[in-house]
């Protein structure tokens, strides 16, 4: 039976560092190929001695393909393709691939050029690797060899994120990267057709977690800056340059567009303008708001929003800032938080999770003293609030694609394994199909059922839907005969006669014959013609004749009688009919074996 | 014996039949043309190819025809069609049948066998379909008989097993067009048995091609629309099709359930996978529930509209709708609405918002988590949260039609329709304000809610904010915090966008009425006063202590006990505001303080009893007038000018009759106008010496016609008989015209083709009221009618001196009136013309003036409402307003905000420039000649010739006067 096999190099059980690899149909596929953030050492980047030992990835690998342009699901191709080795094609979306080295830059510059990291590729490398990308189109079907082809799907999240349908002959997966079910401020929602893959590769973030609407966070959001802003007070907001940032900018900007409001908003420089550009470019990758409204105005073009400058922040008045990083660990986002914090009338909003050790998280557990460096104190006294937006499904947002989708099975990663292992259970129970999690460097093997194509003759359809009735009923299937050929690598389907005339054979007619005895007093032309009103009574519809010659024909089995030499009482029947009939003709012997009705003359 | 036969056999032939007297039918006369079938049969010999037929087709497809030649062109076209070989042609003559078949005034019978024969010997798919479509055509335009039905139903039913799809689609359209659910078929066909109509097109629900099954759901559908009983049996099949892999057989399956629900929704049906059984309408409701987060938007559109029409739905399912059960780390966590409400119930409202206070609590069993809801879990909170707005709206519009009708639905959805002021997109923000108006009676506001509602008020949309000022006036808050929340809301609001002046008054009215208890104790802080100290005297023109005074003193109007808490120039400011804006401040009971009656009195008790008495009064008023028959009795005309008198003063006191009695007071003006022209002594007197009198008749005549015109466009709810009377009055105007220009001027020309067009007029008259002569009876139509036979054949001088005489003999028509007539009215609100900055602008270029302005029972806005600017100079400009600058706020209530445009040369100084609205009449568009609909075979030559169109303006709006100055270009 052939098999698909699934093996997570990384992001199985685990968040970061997606790299899968799909053998399917004798294709090897890897889908992402991102770093972990947590680590610094080897285990920053998927372990591709998995696949080959020495040597180039080219020859094991038929092709790459990033869903988005995060780093954990990209930021190890430069490394893959440049340092490794490999030559093949890489498949992204138009966005993923324009921002995508924007990011990997950005990446190799903080650890080159700041951690002074040496072993790293090289802005070079960065280049040579984008020449080998080949971008996709939403829907469109590239053939990447005779065989393999894959389609990609819209999956919000980032702008430009895609879900992958990868098909060869009639195998095929799905590989969803992120993807986020619920629209937002300046994305869509995922959307796939029922494709009906063999498996479905989905992400599990929020395995365990419903959330809640949409709009309830977001008036939040607007209220507290609104109200913030109104008491004079400055408002900062740490983010991250790319994707969450643009849908607050949208927010805050409609905001302000509808309030008339006139506090300005500033956004930190940095990566962000360059992103902004490609965002307006890439209207079609956007929501329904955006798309029908850029003609009149581009909603990328912010009016009320500019480029920060390090002055400002000591600007009387009130303002709301946008600053790099998001977790307030360095950079402008620390610089503006520290000037700011002594003001009760400020606030900090934090718009993601933070991790341990950032002033971010220290001050959203509610410390109030932090220490800084140089042993001098910082009293905290603005206000901080924290609001969640994430672009990720949550797990009724998994079941909705599920259903969308309807794959046979489904293939747990990039999740916590507790989490996953409760969607599992939910998933098998809900859709009865089963369900994977493979670990890292697990490998999960899926035997399918491919459907083999046949041709058929036309002629014998024709004849066959002559035969019986009008139309093909779908709701009863029907046997039909015919002759399957296999020659040259093709299946045909043909006629018994056709089947025949081109292999040069004869036919040759096979006929069963039995005798049955029973038990009639009667002579024997009279049990043959009791037999004859017998079965004209029983088989309505069917041709039935007596001939003359002593015979009783049934369409084509033919019924003799003959006394057994001992005992007249004792009729032998004889049966005989083609293999053709052979329902017919075991359903008259075992009619004929119960005897005759005594009430026929 | 001989003789007494011969006898009887000449009985029998002598007998006298009494033939009844038949009415000559009127001739109709009609251009003959050319017959039509001639040339086509012809044209169709001269083609030596298809395509060359095919073009004939085409061009004469172009062309109309008329009713008697059909029959003709269908038989040549048939000819043609056994002839041709070409699918194409065929096709385009199978078309063709079914155009002609539409004809009016051609009964398709006669073409039915022979449709009927060419689709047995049809081989071409395309063309076997579009011949099924023409019979469908046939089939609809007859449906009176049965025996055709059965007939075309039969043929449908053999041509069910095509293999084409679009010949099954048209059987199935013919199915379920023609087909009767309780009419057997299929006699011929033994294998099947006797199968009625619904099971046949069931049948096709798992046809192999989505088109057909669309067609089927369809099919089923239309008879349903068509009236016949669908059986229940299809309901699961029904439902299979709700996963179907095609979203319009989603759509259609979407459609099918829903009516399906409808009509058995207490009906039990089984869950399957359990033995539990529930009512059919929740199961369904589950279902199309489930479709709102389908993969097509079409579907999630369709879903979640019909949604809102499932009524019977049980409360527990309705509001599983609204519940997503949040959970973060497999344990429970309540929603921010949940929240919310419980930072409010535990009297703690703004904390400070700390990380992870959404933290969940309780740790859930695992087992009890349902991903994937088997019910109608959600199904808003997603339709709410869609990508597409039309997904989004529908939704709204399905949650207002559901909380109508279930006020604890309503209180539930409350939290969700909130949220959605926040949307994107406008048009969904204004309609989910709208819609919590709606439910708005249902629900009382907590603080929380109310906050956010009003943090929309400073949208910078006036739509908005205006649509939320309608809110209020009709929201139940539940503390006096939320009175002063809000009211400090709208005066933020006022503070920002001064133009929302009117309509924050009168939200702050309303909700002064509704809440006396709550603004009770807030009346020393709103108005500021102190036990011990005199605070200063409030400006009296500030629009927000306005806005506050118009709040307290709708509030004192239940609550006596308030005026206490006054100070001394609080009672100053309400007798003034009471003059000033008596529409938003009532009168009030005050201590020590003499009643003023009169006006108030009226207002302070509006009651039903009250309209009945104006009514009674207007009625008698007009019984009063009706008795003068003679227009020269003495004292008629004092009669006239009292009942006038009291008409207009009625309309002043009784806002609901005002339309009445201002129509009748208009009316008998136009009578009092006649009769004093009339009345004047120049009758007898020779023409030089009269020449004054004669200006004034003239002057009166012209103004009766203007009159008219106002009677019969400014008014609304009028029927034809007052149409009649009215153009009545218009008639004896243009006689009176009519004969005063026979005595002035003496070119006969002038005279002959004025006669021609009064009786022209005439005929038009009877023509257009020929249904209303009859209440006519003794007036001057009658007269006239009576001596038309004379008037069309004599002399204009003679003509003119009958006139005279019928016009003085006739009498007083007398008015009858409709139920409700209202009168058009436009207020301009916007210029106020109040200002004395005139508005500069460079001499040559332009300036845009904002006009706001409400209007009153005026239909069809778009096209009748007009902006005139008049120039001090006399020149005057006539605007038409787009489309889109008329809103509807209310049922008869139209809303023009629009911008015109000024220019004019320089000027030395400033002056004032007249804005008015208009409303554009012209008399063809007059609801009774309601120009026939064109059809196909129908020429624009056989319509009888339209009366010559008056066309002109009535202005309905005060003039407004507004300070400009053109400053001359600077070089």
């Amino acid at each position: 039976m052939p098999e698909i096999k699934v093996t997570p190099l990384g992001a199985g059980q685990d968040v970061g560092r997606s790299c899968i690899l799909v053998s399917i149909g004798g294709k090897n596929i890897m889908l992402d190929c991102g770093m972990h953030m947590g680590y610094n050492d080897d285990r920053r980047f998927p372990d591709f001695s998995y696949i080959t030992q020495n040597g180039r990835l080219t020859d094991f690998l038929d092709c790459v393909i990033i869903s988005h342009f995060h780093l954990d699901h990209c930021g190890a191709l430069p490394y893959m393709s440049e340092m490794v080795g490999y030559d093949g094609p890489i498949y992204m979306t138009h966005p993923t691939k324009a921002i995508c080295p924007i990011l990997l830059e950005d990446f190799r510059k903080i650890t080159v050029d700041k951690k002074g990291e040496t072993n790293f590729f090289t802005s070079q490398m960065i280049k040579d690797c984008m020449k080998k990308v080949i971008p996709l189109n939403l829907h469109q079907t590239v053939q990447v060899d005779d065989e393999l082809e894959i389609k990609a799907y819209y999956a919000g999240h980032v702008l430009g994120a895609a879900m992958v349908h990868i098909k060869v002959g009639s195998e095929s997966v799905v590989y969803t990267g992120d993807y986020n079910m619920t629209p937002d401020r300046h994305l869509g929602a995922a959307w796939i057709d029922k494709c009906r893959p063999d498996i479905l590769i989905s992400e599990s973030t929020y395995a365990t977690t419903i959330r809640d609407s949409k709009r309830c966070r977001e008036r939040d959001f607007l209220k507290k800056v609104h109200e913030s802003i109104e008491r004079g007070g400055k408002v900062l907001i740490p983010v991250f340059a790319l994707g969450r940032a643009q849908e607050l900018c949208i927010l805050l900007e409609t905001f302000w567009e509808r309030m008339n409001l006139k506090a300005p908003i500033y956004f930190s420089t940095g990566l962000t303008e360059k992103a902004n550009h490609y965002y307006k470019l890439f209207i079609t990758w956007t929501n329904q708001k955006i798309r029908k409204t850029f003609v009149q105005r581009n909603m990328f073009e912010f009016k009320h929003i500019k480029a920060f400058d390090r002055s400002y922040a000591d600007n009387p008045g009130p303002m709301v800032v946008f600053a790099t990083p998001g977790m307030l660990h360095a950079g402008q986002s620390l610089q503006i938080f520290k000037k700011w914090a002594g003001n009760e009338k400020n606030m900090v909003i934090m718009p993601g999770y933070c991790v341990q050790g950032t002033i971010g998280h220290k001050i959203l557990n509610g410390q109030r003293k932090l220490e800084m460096e140089g042993r001098a104190t910082l009293d905290v006294k603005l206000q901080v609030e924290y609001m969640s937006f994430s672009a990720h499904a949550d797990a009724k947002g998994i079941m909705q694609l599920i259903r969308m989708a309807e794959p046979r099975n489904m293939l747990l990663v990039h999740g916590e394994a507790v989490k996953m292992e409760f969607l599992k259970g939910k998933i098998e129970q809900e859709f009865s199909i089963d369900c994977y999690m493979p670990a890292n460097g697990e490998t999960t093997t899926v035997t399918t059922n491919p459907s083999v194509p046949v041709d058929i003759s036309l002629n014998l359809l024709k004849r066959e839907m002559a035969l019986g009735g009008p139309l093909p009923d779908p709701k009863k299937p029907r046997t039909m005969h015919g002759t399957l050929i296999m020659k040259e690598n093709s299946l045909k389907l043909v006629s018994s006669e056709q089947a025949l005339k081109e292999l040069g054979l004869n036919e040759h007619q096979l006929r069963f014959t039995c005798h049955v005895q029973l038990q009639d007093p009667h002579s024997d032309a009279d049990t043959l013609h009791r037999i004859y009103t017998h079965l004209k009574s029983v088989l309505k519809g069917y041709t039935i004749q007596h001939l003359p010659d002593g015979t009783v024909i049934v369409e084509s089995i033919v019924i003799k009688v003959s006394s057994s030499a001992e005992d007249s009482n004792t009729k032998v029947l004889l049966l005989s009919w083609s293999y053709q009939d052979e329902d017919l003709g075991s359903f008259l012997s075992s009619l004929l074996k119960k005897g005759l009705p005594s009430g026929i003359c | 014996m001989a003789a007494h036969l011969k006898k009887r056999v000449y009985e029998e032939f002598s007998k006298v039949v009494q033939i009844p007297h038949e009415e000559t039918p009127a001739k109709k006369l009609r251009l003959s043309k050319p017959s039509k079938s001639a040339a086509l049969h012809i044209d169709l010999c001269k083609a030596t190819n298809s395509t060359d037929a095919l073009q004939y087709l085409l061009q004469f497809a172009r062309k109309p025809v008329e009713a008697e030649s059909v029959e003709g062109v269908v038989r040549i076209l048939l000819e043609h069609y056994y002839k041709e070989t070409d699918n194409s042609v065929r096709l385009k003559i199978a078309s063709l049948l079914g155009l002609l078949s539409k004809t009016q005034g051609f009964s398709p019978d006669c073409i039915v066998d022979d449709a009927i024969n060419t689709l047995s010997n049809e081989k071409s798919h395309q063309v076997l379909a579009q011949l099924l479509d023409t019979l469908l055509v046939i089939g609809t335009q007859l449906p009176e008989s049965p025996a055709l039905r059965l007939r075309l139903v039969e043929v449908a039913y053999k041509h069910l097993s095509d293999t084409y799809f679009g010949v099954r689609n048209k059987c199935l359209q013919l199915l379920g067009c023609l087909g009767m659910v309780d009419a057997p078929l299929g006699k011929e066909n033994e294998g099947a048995g006797l199968r009625d109509v619904q099971s046949i097109i069931s049948d096709y629900f798992g046809d192999q091609d989505p088109r057909v099954r669309t067609a089927a759901l369809k099919a089923m559908l239309q008879l349903h629309e068509r009236g016949m009983k669908i059986h229940q049996i299809i309901y699961d099949q029904a439902c299979r099709l709700l996963t179907d892999d095609y979203e319009q057989v989603r759509s259609a399956a979407v459609q099918m359930v829903w009516v399906l629900s409808q009509l058995y929704p207490e009906s039990i049906v089984p869950i399957p996978s359990s033995n539990e059984e529930i009512r059919l309408v929740d199961d369904a409701f589950g279902k199309i529930s489930h479709m709102v987060s389908d993969g097509s938007w079409m579907v999630r559109v369709q879903a979640a509209k019909t949604l809102g029409s499932m009524l019977q739905v049980s409360p527990h399912f309705l509001e599983q709708t609204l519940d997503k059960k949040l959970m973060s780390d497999l344990r429970r966590k309540r929603t921010a609405h949940e929240r919310a409400k419980e930072l409010f119930a535990s009297g703690e409202f703004s904390s400070g918002r700390k990380w992870a206070d959404d933290a969940p609590k309780e740790k859930l069993d695992t087992n009890t988590v349902n991903l994937i809801a088997s019910g109608a879990c959600g199904a808003f909170v997603h339709g709410l949260e869609d990508e597409m707005f039309e997904v989004r709206i529908a939704a709204v519009e399905a949650l207002c039609q559901l909380a109508r009708s279930s006020p604890s639905f309503a209180e539930k959805c409350l939290d969700f329709l909130v949220d959605m002021f926040n949307d994107e997109i406008e048009e969904v923000r204004l309609q989910s304000i709208h819609v919590l108006r709606e439910i708005s009676t249902h629900i009382t506001l907590r603080e929380d809610q109310l906050d956010t509602v009003l943090a929309v008020l400073e949208d910078s949309s006036r739509d908005i904010r205006e649509a939320l000022h309608e809110l209020l006036c009709y929201t139940n808050v539940s503390t006096k915090e939320c009175i002063q929340l809000a009211l400090l809301e709208l005066l933020k609001n006022l503070n920002k966008y001064p133009t929302d002046r009117n309509s924050v008054w009168k939200c702050l009215k309303f909700l002064g009425s509704r809440h006396p208890t709550l603004v009770l104790p807030l009346v020393p802080e709103l108005l500021s006063t102190h036990p011990y100290f005199d605070t200063p005297e409030p400006d009296m023109d500030d629009p927000a202590y306005i806005a506050v005074l118009v709040l307290v003193f709708n509030a004192a109007k239940s609550c006596p006990t308030m005026p206490a808490l006054f100070s001394d120039h609080t009672f100053r400011h309400y007798a003034y505001l009471r003059d000033s804006l008596s529409h938003l401040v009532p009168p009030l009971r005050l201590p020590g303080r003499k009643q003023v009656y009169g006006l108030d009195s009226v207002d302070s008790g509006p009651g039903s009893g009250s309209v009945e008495s104006a009514q009674l009064f207007l009625q008698q008023s007009l019984n009063r007038v009706s008795t003068i028959q003679n227009l020269e009795a003495p004292g008629a005309q004092d009669l006239l000018d009292l009942t006038i008198r009291d008409l207009l003063r009625l309309g002043e006191l009784q806002t609901e009759l005002a339309g009445a009695a201002d129509f009748c007071a208009t009316y008998l003006r136009c009578q009092l106008l006649l009769m004093k022209a009339l009345q004047e002594k120049l009758w007898n007197m020779a023409v030089p010496l009269c020449l004054k009198q004669n200006v004034t008749a003239t002057a009166a005549a012209q103004q009766i016609l203007e009159e008219t015109y106002k009677l019969e466009f400014l008014y609304s709810g009028l029927e034809s008989r007052q149409v009649a009377t009215i153009h009545h009055v218009r008639l004896q105007a243009k006689a009176l015209q009519l004969v005063l220009t026979a005595r002035t001027r003496q070119g006969l020309d002038l005279l002959i083709s004025s006669c021609e067009k009064f009786l022209q007029d005439v005929e038009s008259f009877q023509r257009l009221f020929l249904t209303e002569l009859p209440h006519l009876q003794d007036s001057f139509v009658d007269k006239l009618l009576e001596l038309m036979p004379r008037l069309s054949s004599c002399k204009p001088v003679e003509l003119v001196k009958i006139l005279q005489t019928t016009l003085r003999q006739s009498g007083l028509l007398q008015l009858r009136l409709p139920e409700q007539i209202h009168r058009a009215t436009a207020t301009i609100i916007e210029p106020t013309g109040e200002s004395d900055n005139p508005l500069r602008f460079t001499s040559g270029l332009v300036v845009a003036l904002d006009i706001d302005a409400t209007l009153e029972h005026v239909q069809d806005p778009q096209n009748t409402v007009k902006v005139q600017v008049l120039y001090p100079d006399g020149q005057s400009h006539v605007i038409h307003p787009k489309p889109g600058d008329f809103r509807k706020p209310g049922p008869h209530r139209h809303r023009l905000i629009t911008q015109v445009y000024l220019s004019h040369t320089a000027w030395t100084e400033p002056s004032q420039i007249e804005v008015r609205l208009l409303l554009a009449y012209s008399s063809s568009s007059t609801s009774l000649t309601s120009p026939s609909k064109l059809g196909w075979s129908e020429n624009l030559e056989s319509l009888p010739p339209a009366e010559a169109a008056v066309e002109g303006t009535i202005p309905f709006s005060k003039a407004v006067k507004v300070f400009i100055m053109p400053k001359p270009a600077r070089r």
